[in-house]
C-alpha cells in the first residue's frame, strides 16, 4: 500500500521500509522544542529520570517566548529555570530575550527545521514546520522530557486528509483565509488524529509565510500535523536560512486518504472566525451587522511574519486607527522586527496610532500585553478564540488575517480592505 | 487497578485547555495551585463542588487547543478519578496518560450520562456503570502497561521502575 508524505517521513525515522495508518512506531527525533511555560514542567520530569544530560545538545531548542520579557516574578522563575537548564546542558539553541522570537517563526528562520525532519515540540503549534515539508507535531511536557533524554518518541502513524488547492487567491486573501475556510468546512475536530496534506497547483500562488500560517493552524482542526510538498520556493527558503541537509519525501501515487477536498483559492473571500471556536467562520460578505471592536492584535506564531507586517502596513499607511481603538502590532522575531524597521513599516504603524511590541506570545493566550475586559471585542490575527482566551470570560475574539485586522482597526468595526 | 467511582460533572463539545486551566495561571506549574483554578472559565462552581474521586464526562474533542500538560495535571490534582468523553484531542490524550490521569473514550457513555449521576468505571474491563440510572456502557479496557503507567502516577515514574 502506498504511503502519504507524512507516513514516508515517519517510516524513514523509525528505520522501517513502510508503515500504515494506526501502526505504533518509535521514531528518531531531529529536534525537540520547548518554551517558558512547558519546559519547566519537562525539566522537572527529566530530572526524575535516571539519565545523564540530554541526548544531543544541538537538537534541542529552548525558546522562552510566552511570558517574556518576564511579566511577573513567577514567570521570571520559570525563565530562570529554563535558562539554567540550557546553560547546564550546554544547549546550543537557547534563545535569550534580544535574540529570540516566537518559537514557530524563529526556528525556520534560524534554519533549525528543514524538509524531511521529525520534530516534536511542547507547544501545540509545532505543526508549523510542515510548511517546509517536515513532520512536526505538538506534544506535552512529559513527551518533551522523554524526547530530550532519549532523542526518540513513539507515534501512532496517522491517516490523512488531502486538500487539493487550485487557483490563485485574490488581492486581500492570504494563508489565514485559506486555513480559516478549511477549519470552517471540516470543524475543529475535522482532522482529529490525522495528517492534513496540502497539494495542488494553487500552492505555487502561496508565499512561504502563507504556508507557515496554514500549517500552523492544522491543530485548530484537530490535526496531528499539516504538511506541504517541497517546491522551489521551499528549497530557496531553506537554502537562504539553513545549513542543515534536507530530504524531500513525496507521497506515493497510491497513498490512501480518508477524505479529499478541492479548494479553489480564487473563490475564497476574507474570512473571520467568530467567538468562541475557530470553526465559526463567516466571509466578510456574510457579515451584515456592524461589529464594533475595542482592540486589534497583529502578530503571533500564526501571523507575525514579514508578509503579515507588510500587508498590515499597506492597509494602515496614511490612515489612523479609530478613536478608542488599541492596535497592538508584534513582529514575531527580532529579524522580522529589524526588517520591518528597515522597510519603514514600524513608522507606518506608529503614525497610524498602533503600538509595536518586542516579540512575545503575550496577548494571544491572555498572558499579558493586551488583556481584554468584560464585554470587550478584539480582532486578532492569532489562532484561538476560545472563551476567556485573551482575558475576561465575557470578552470576544474574532480571528482574521492581517489585512482584515488592520482594516478593522481603522474602521473600529470588522471590515476588510477594498 | 482500582475502579473509579464518583459524581459526574458533565460538559459539552470542545472543552479546550484554556478553560480547563486559563493561561493567566500558567506562571505556575505547581499542581495544587493549578488545581485551585481547574475548569474556572467554563464552570466557576466546579472547584467548590468537586470531591475526591469525582468524574468528568464530556462530549466531542475534550482537551482541544494548547498542549499545556498543566490541564490534565490540574484535573488530576483536584481529585478527578477519570475523564470519559466521546473523543479526546490527541495531545491531551497523550498528556493525560503520561501524567497518570485515567481517561476513556466512549461515545455511548458520554450520551447516556448526565450531570450529577453517580458513575463507576472498571478499568480492567472498560465497563462504565451509571449507578443513578442503572445503565452500563462498554468503553475500551485499559491495557496492562497503561494501567501500570497510571499506577506509577505517570510515564517517568513507570520508566524509572522498569
Amino acid at each position: 500500500m502506498g504511503m502519504t508524505m507524512t507516513q514516508k517521513i515517519l517510516a524513514a525515522h523509525a528505520g522501517l521500509d513502510s508503515v500504515e495508518a494506526g501502526q505504533l512506531i518509535e521514531a528518531d527525533l531531529d529536534l525537540v522544542l520547548g518554551n517558558d511555560i512547558t519546559s519547566p514542567v519537562a525539566i522537572k520530569e527529566m530530572e526524575k529520570m535516571k539519565v545523564e544530560g540530554v541526548f544531543d545538545k544541538d537538537k534541542i531548542a529552548l525558546v522562552p517566548d510566552h511570558f517574556v520579557p518576564n511579566k511577573d516574578i513567577k514567570s521570571a522563575e520559570h525563565c530562570k529555570c529554563v535558562r539554567e537548564f540550557a546553560y547546564r546542558n550546554e544547549i546550543t539553541n537557547y534563545f535569550e530575550v534580544g535574540e529570540m522570537g516566537i518559537e514557530h517563526a524563529l526556528l525556520p528562520e534560524k534554519g533549525l527545521t528543514v524538509a524531511g525532519d521529525v520534530v516534536i515540540g511542547a507547544d501545540s503549534h509545532t505543526c508549523t514546520y510542515g510548511a517546509l515539508g517536515a513532520f512536526s507535531t505538538g506534544v506535552g511536557s512529559t513527551d518533551m522530557a522523554a524526547g530530550m533524554a532519549t532523542g526518540k518518541a513513539w507515534f501512532k502513524v496517522p491517516a490523512a486528509i488531502r486538500f487539493h488547492l487550485i487557483g490563485k487567491p485574490s488581492k486581500w486573501v492570504s494563508g489565514k483565509d485559506v486555513i480559516l475556510h478549511i477549519i470552517g468546512m471540516i470543524g475543529v475536530d475535522g482532522a482529529l488524529y490525522k495528517s492534513m496534506e496540502f497539494v495542488g497547483d494553487g500552492i505555487q500562488n502561496l508565499t512561504m509565510d502563507d504556508r507557515f500560517t496554514i500549517a500552523n493552524m492544522a491543530i485548530e482542526a484537530g490535526g496531528k500535523n499539516g504538511i506541504f510538498p517541497v517546491d522551489d520556493l521551499a528549497i530557496a527558503y531553506m537554502k537562504e536560512h539553513s545549513k542543515k541537509a534536507y530530504t524531500i519525501y513525496e507521497a506515493d501515487e497510491d497513498a490512501v486518504y480518508d477524505e479529499e477536498y478541492t479548494i479553489d483559492l480564487s473563490t475564497l473571500r476574507p474570512t473571520i472566525a467568530f467567538p468562541h471556536l475557530p470553526e465559526n467562520t463567516k466571509t466578510i460578505d456574510e457579515i451584515t451587522e456592524d461589529i464594533k471592536i475595542d482592540q486589534v492584535v497583529i502578530g503571533s506564531c500564526t501571523n507575525g511574519r514579514i508578509d503579515d507586517m507588510r500587508i498590515a502596513a499597506k492597509v494602515l499607511k496614511g490612515n489612523h486607527v479609530a478613536k478608542g481603538m488599541r492596535c497592538i502590532v508584534i513582529p514575531a522575531t527580532q529579524a522580522i522586527y529589524m526588517q520591518a524597521m528597515e522597510e519603514g513599516l514600524l513608522k507606518i504603524f506608529i503614525e497610524a496610532g498602533a503600538i509595536v511590541s518586542t516579540p512575545t506570545c503575550g496577548p494571544c493566550l491572555g498572558g499579558y500585553m493586551g488583556i481584554l475586559a468584560e464585554g470587550e471585542r478584539c480582532v486578532s490575527t492569532t489562532n484561538r478564540n476560545f472563551v476567556g482566551r485573551m482575558g475576561h470570560v465575557n470578552s470576544e475574539i474574532y480571528l482574521a488575517s492581517p489585512a482584515v485586522a488592520a482594516a478593522s482597526a481603522i474602521a473600529g468595526k470588522i471590515s476588510a480592505p477594498c | 487497578m482500582k475502579a473509579a467511582k464518583g459524581i459526574v460533572f458533565k460538559y459539552g463539545d470542545n472543552v479546550d485547555t484554556d478553560v480547563i486551566i486559563p493561561a493567566r495561571y500558567l506562571n505556575s506549574s505547581d499542581p495544587a495551585e493549578l488545581a485551585a483554578h481547574c475548569m474556572e472559565d467554563i464552570d466557576k462552581n466546579f472547584i467548590h463542588n468537586v470531591k475526591h474521586g469525582d468524574i468528568i464526562v464530556a462530549d466531542k474533542n475534550f482537551g482541544c487547543g494548547s498542549s499545556r500538560e498543566h490541564a490534565p495535571i490540574a484535573i488530576k490534582a483536584v481529585g478527578i478519578s477519570c475523564v470519559i468523553a466521546e473523543t479526546f484531542a490527541r495531545i491531551f490524550y497523550r498528556n493525560a496518560i503520561n501524567i497518570g490521569l485515567p481517561i476513556i473514550e466512549c461515545p455511548e457513555a458520554s450520551k447516556g450520562i448526565e450531570n450529577g449521576d453517580e458513575v463507576e468505571v472498571d478499568f480492567d474491563s472498560g465497563i462504565i456503570k451509571n449507578l443513578t440510572k442503572g445503565t452500563q456502557f462498554k468503553g475500551q479496557a485499559f491495557p496492562a502497561f497503561m494501567q501500570k503507567i497510571i499506577a506509577a502516577e505517570g510515564l517517568v515514574n513507570y520508566i524509572n521502575q522498569k
